[in-house]
């Protein structure tokens, strides 16, 4: 440590928070999207300490209770807490998100490196992602969640299938115009085998695309969900999640807005945190497309 | 351009192959029995079998969905299990508020949308710029149905401007009508401005470093002229493309709005459809708003060609 000192003439923490203030200064957006999203992730595992109440129990004397000292956000129609339930129902936004965005990243990988490279597989395999894309993506979470009844598997695969065709048309895009590249001829005469082109040459191009990508779905899944919840056929009533909170609210919106109104600013804010954060990524990883953006 | 315009009609085809094929298997392939689904808890056996029977359920799966493509081939989209009306007419009494609402949403949003994009890119780096972009990433990460319920709220509750909700139509009593559309359009458009706004900007920025650009200032030409005539003109492919894709997000748009404001359409038709498991519904507008998709698309890919001759298949 003292070595180190020494030689920069600066201490760790002096460090940092020079790296810190050349980060903010370079790329604002990346910064402020992470640290939400930091805050978000904080609220939804240490829920049961951040002077939550039960967000389950029924509790009738309490209900309806108008935001003030005792309950921050108010009670619904059961007398329960909605300051409890919209941190509890961060969980299941946060997870859902990011299920969805890394099992559309994978499956849409291997299938666009399929498309992309084996010529026989494109034409077959590109027909169904059409014909996937052009299904209304929130009608199709709908109708499969509702045909294979609600939990959190069903509904994170329902929301998952509409936003795979999406990675894969990305993926394959990135294979044709790479597989041109010099490197990957001279690859190809040298003989190389193809997994290893693959793996080696073309896999390392499509991962800073992806990455953005993965943030754009992340935010789309959150709203997926929480729509479906919504709409009654998310994940299961007793689990707390903003779309099943705000699902509770509809009947007594004109009495108790609050129950909608603050696990929507949650995933709004949510979204948006996920949102800044994939623009700043973009921008970051991809300064051709910042300029224009 | 004959020969590309019939290549891409041609190209539709499968597309609706493939969303007829995955509907068809959807609803055959999920867990459970149709029929007992669709009777519900509390039904006899013979009230199954009489579902099974009316859905063809008994047949094996490559005859059930020869004998589905050979009734749409005829315009039949089936018979709604519920109400036991056909699925068509059903569709026919509640297109008009969706398509309504869609026209409104989609003129609202292009009207406002553009301009702003143009304005960000005109001032590309300054405030303005990114004032509006803020709003546009705001735009995209706010729920429609959260939007919707705040709109209500203030306009409708606080300030008594307008009505809660429902839906008059336009040929019954104008006035009535634009009073209840004002809200569900705005919700609807939020998500649809904030991406037109973004692709405006980038494409009116990309066109504006050109020569011909550099050019027409050097000859003297006003400001506006220069973004009016020379970049928005050549900006407008990707725009009419980008309206092109987002009918994807008004149709998913237009569930939840119609959900949210209690308008009698399409999405609505759908969404009641899905939770009553009305399997026919279900697949006869899953199929519509699909072939929307598809010859929407196809109309912006011809109309490309027309605006930007340098396209050639």
């Amino acid at each position: 440590m003292s070595a180190i000192t020494e030689r920069t003439g600066l201490g760790f923490r002096s460090r940092m928070t020079n790296l810190r203030r050349s980060l903010l200064a370079q790329h604002p957006t990346m910064v402020i999207g992470g640290s939400m999203l930091i805050v978000m992730t904080a609220c939804a595992i240490f829920a049961p300490w951040l002077f939550t109440g039960d967000p389950i129990t029924f509790n009738p004397i309490d209900r309806l209770k108008s935001p003030g000292d005792t309950f921050w956000f108010g009670t619904d129609m059961f007398g329960r807490d909605i300051y409890s339930r919209t941190i509890y129902g961060t969980r299941i936004s946060l997870v859902i998100g990011l299920s969805a965005a890394v099992l559309s990243v994978a499956f849409g990988l291997v299938i666009g490196l399929a498309a992309g490279y084996v010529r026989i597989l494109d034409a077959i395999l590109m027909r169904v992602m059409d014909g996937l894309m052009a299904i209304p993506g929130i009608l199709l979470a709908i109708a499969l969640v509702s045909l294979s009844g609600a939990s959190l598997l069903t509904v994170t695969i329902a929301i998952t299938i509409p936003e795979i065709p999406r990675v894969v048309r990305l993926v394959r895009a990135i294979v044709l115009s790479v597989r041109e590249e010099p490197y990957v001829e001279a690859a190809v005469a040298a003989g190389t085998r193809l997994p290893l082109i693959l793996i080696r040459h073309i896999l390392p191009n499509t991962i800073p695309p992806l990455i953005v990508q993965a943030t754009y779905v992340c935010a789309s899944a959150m709203l997926t969900e929480a729509l479906l919840g919504f709409l009654g056929v998310g994940t299961p009533p007793e689990i707390p999640s903003w779309g099943n909170i705000m699902a509770e609210g509809r009947t007594y919106f004109q009495l108790a807005p609050w129950i909608i109104f603050f696990p929507g600013a949650a995933l709004a804010l949510t979204v948006l945190a996920v949102n800044v954060l994939g623009d700043g990524l973009r921008d970051t990883l991809d300064p051709r497309i910042a300029k224009k953006m | 351009m004959l020969a590309f315009i019939a290549k891409r009609m041609l190209a539709t085809i499968p597309v609706l192959g493939v969303v007829a094929l995955f509907v068809f298997l959807m609803l055959r392939l999920s867990p459970g029995d149709p029929a007992s689904i669709i009777a519900g808890d509390y039904a006899s056996p013979s009230d199954i079998e009489r579902i099974r029977e009316q859905l063809g359920l008994n047949a094996s799966i490559p005859v059930q969905f020869g004998k589905w493509i050979w009734t749409l081939a005829h315009g039949d989209l089936g018979i709604s299990i519920f109400t036991n009306l056909p699925v068509t007419k059903l569709i026919a009494q509640r297109v008009e508020p969706t398509l309504m609402l869609s026209l409104t949403t989609l003129v609202f949003a292009v009207l406002i949308a553009v301009p702003l994009g143009v304005i960000a890119a005109w001032k590309a780096g300054t405030w303005i710029d990114r004032t509006i972009m803020i709003l546009a990433v705001a735009g995209f990460s706010i729920p429609v149905f959260v939007l919707g319920y705040i709109l209500i709220f203030q306009f409708s509750l606080e300030l008594r401007w307008l009505p809660v909700q429902g839906y008059t139509s336009p040929f019954v009593d104008f006035w009535k009508f634009t009073r209840h559309i004002t809200l569900p359009t705005v919700t609807l458009s939020v998500i649809y401005i904030a991406l037109i706004t973004r692709i405006t900007r980038a494409s009116v920025i990309e066109v504006l470093e050109e020569d011909y650009i550099r050019t027409a200032r050097a000859k003297g030409q006003s400001e506006r002229i220069v973004l009016l005539r020379h970049a928005l003109k050549n900006a407008a492919v990707p725009i009419v493309t980008v309206i092109g894709l987002g009918v994807a997000l008004l149709i998913g748009g237009v569930v939840i709005t119609e959900s949210v404001f209690n308008i009698p359409g399409l999405g609505r038709l759908v969404v009641d459809a899905i939770l009553k498991r009305d399997y026919p519904i279900i697949q006869g507008l899953i199929l519509v708003f699909s072939m929307v998709y598809v010859m929407v698309n196809l109309v912006v890919d011809i109309i490309y060609t027309i605006v930007d001759p340098r396209i050639r298949y």
